[in-house]
């Protein structure tokens, strides 16, 4: 969709306002059931798009993404731009500075719409942990859009944008995407810059683009890679490129490895069945499909489950009331008896943060403390090491690993509110490309009929370390093919 | 299953004020997903090297260059501040 608008702006069919007014009037028509905003930005949106026709009126060559509609996740900073991160405790928070990948899309003139909702501080997988409000799946608004970037998804699923920005601790991109029927990619872990992203789980939290298609993905991953001396933990430059000029490149010969452990008895027999047909295009393509064995998979999910509480809860020490946020210091009602530095951290925590942040740091900070770090961290990072292991060999047969991306469709809202760790079993295919830190893609392939509602499904493919190219461009050739083939949609019932 | 005494030395390394009503409940989540790290225990792991980062990359270092923060950032930021006076972070004594 990015090229269409995009030569459609440069042949002065459309102007960059005109495109900006129409997102900006479905926003207002549709948002108040959808809730996938927070903040709308529509002043700032013009402004941009009033910049970007100017340069048209000039001639001058603009960008793929200049004067394109995006969203943002509310945990990446906009100078100037209240950010929240979906939480209370940041209700007021005006950031002051912009984040890389924002500063990037800037110099390009993409036109920012405004902050989407998610999971309070991206714990979680259904977007319902929002402080603020619930967020819809536009494909059926009794269900979530998954999470935490279930604002986003929903977004561009419910042509509120045309792409958004989220992020990926456990697949908290490609979970979403799946769940709304759109295409999400987590990159390598360092391939995208983290400054300016609100801290989760520092080793594992990777910014990524989520749109309709995969040439939009890669048109937008494109502009917003690369490293950045703000961000210790950035890859080395050198990987950079227009990852859109790579697409249609031949994908005969490739191999895509599957797990048996991924494809035991237990999945679903309807995603079953509709991963199966997705192997079939991908050999129709010239690609191999064979199986593989990824032999600790069974201790990611427990492994992730204390790692990310561990360095979240080292990382969430910064909400305390003293530099920024909410500070509740007013417990005592008499003014001779004030109350103390620890009342304050107390209670700012205990007002300003969702159970499901509270428990996470409580969770990491059991598992951090003495007599607990060997039997959790410590082990946790030792299984992470096997992990990454099982990866590297799997990938000396392979080019790419195949799964569902998540055991089911979108469930209902409410359906899993009351336990949490039902909520993180549903995680299962998504946190190991975090652990390890390979690239993952979500891509559709095939809905699922329940109570009368096409309900999406998406596949995942993991590729090598830093090897985005290859990963887009099978995942496109995959996606052209479908949509070749795909005159009666493919539902199961 | 994790006492209620537990939880709440929890809560306090972890600075998070609990109501007494809340224990309970989380009592039951944490203990929980306490129980589901067991699973681990099964899996040998003495001979493997822990990762810490996995990128493998160490001393990321930038030049000891002083770079000016202006006041207009300075101003962005003390905006943020709950407390301030005469242009600090007011904090309540540590002691």
């Amino acid at each position: 969709m990015i090229r269409l608008l995009h030569n459609k702006l440069v042949a002065g069919e459309i102007t960059a306002v005109d495109l900006a007014t129409q997102y900006l009037k479905t926003i207002k028509e549709k948002d108040g059931e959808l809730g996938a905003y927070l903040t709308v930005l529509e002043k700032r949106a013009l402004e941009e798009a009033v910049i970007v026709d100017e340069q048209l009126k000039r001639g001058e060559v603009i960008d793929l993404l200049a004067g394109i509609p995006g969203a943002i996740k509310d945990n990446i900073l906009i100078e100037g731009v209240r950010a929240t991160s979906a939480s209370k405790i940041l209700d007021n928070y005006i950031a002051p500075y912009d984040a890389t990948v924002i500063a990037k899309l800037k110099a390009v003139h993409t036109v920012m719409l405004g902050k989407t909702n998610m999971d309070e501080f991206a714990f979680g997988s259904s977007t319902e942990n929002s402080a603020y409000q619930v967020t819809k799946n536009p494909h059926d608004l009794t269900r979530v859009p998954g999470g935490t970037s279930g604002g986003s998804a929903a977004a561009v699923a419910g042509s509120e944008a045309v792409f958004a920005l989220g992020s990926d601790t456990g697949g908290s991109i490609r979970q979403p995407a799946a769940f709304c029927g759109v295409v999400g990619l987590k990159p390598t872990y360092g391939r995208v810059s983290r400054y300016g992203l609100m801290a989760g789980a520092s080793s594992l939290d990777q910014i990524g683009p989520i749109a309709q298609t995969i040439e939009d993905v890669a048109i937008v991953f494109s502009r917003i890679a690369g490293h950045d001396p703000h961000d210790a933990t950035s890859a080395d430059s050198g990987h950079e490129k227009k990852y859109e000029d790579y697409l249609g490149g031949n994908v005969r010969g490739k191999k895509i490895g599957i797990p048996k452990e991924y494809f035991s008895s237990d999945l679903d027999p309807k995603i079953r069945a509709l991963c199966d047909k997705a192997l079939e295009r991908f050999k129709a393509l010239g690609i191999e499909i064979k199986e593989i064995s990824l032999p600790h998979s069974s201790f990611a999910l427990p492994a992730y489950y204390i790692i990310q509480p561990c360095e979240v809860s080292s990382n969430f020490a910064r909400y305390d009331g003293i530099r920024y946020g909410l500070s509740v210091n007013d417990e005592k009602s008499s003014v001779e008896e004030k109350s103390t530095l620890l009342e304050t951290y107390l209670d700012t925590r205990r007002y300003g943060f969702g159970s499901e942040v509270k428990r996470r740091i409580m969770l990491g900070t059991y598992s951090l403390s003495s007599g607990y770090y060997d039997a959790y961290y410590l082990k946790a990072q030792k299984v992470r090491a096997l992990l990454k292991q099982d990866f590297e060999k799997a990938f000396e047969e392979v080019d790419f690993i195949f799964s569902p991306t998540t055991p089911e469709p979108a469930f209902k809202i409410g359906e899993k509110t009351t336990d949490p760790l039902k909520m993180y079993l549903g995680d299962i295919y998504t946190i190991t490309a975090n652990l390890t830190g390979v690239p993952a893609l979500s891509f559709p392939i095939g809905t699922i009929n329940e109570g009368g509602k096409e309900l999406p499904i998406g596949g995942q493919l993991q590729g090598k370390w830093f090897d985005e190219e290859t990963l887009l461009c099978v995942a496109d050739a995959f996606e052209k093919e479908y949509e070749r083939c795909h005159t009666v949609r493919d539902t199961e019932h | 299953m994790l006492t209620g005494d537990e939880v709440k030395h929890i809560a306090l390394l972890s600075r998070i004020g609990l109501k007494e009503e809340e224990i309970p409940r989380y009592q039951k989540d944490l203990s929980a997903v306490f129980d589901f790290f067991r699973e681990l225990e099964v899996l040998p792991t003495d001979d493997v090297v822990p990762i810490g980062h996995i990128t493998g990359r160490t001393d990321v270092m930038r030049s000891d260059e002083r770079e000016d923060f202006d006041h207009r950032g300075r101003e962005q930021m003390m905006k943020n501040v709950p407390e301030t006076k005469d242009g600090f972070v007011k904090v309540k004594s540590v002691f």
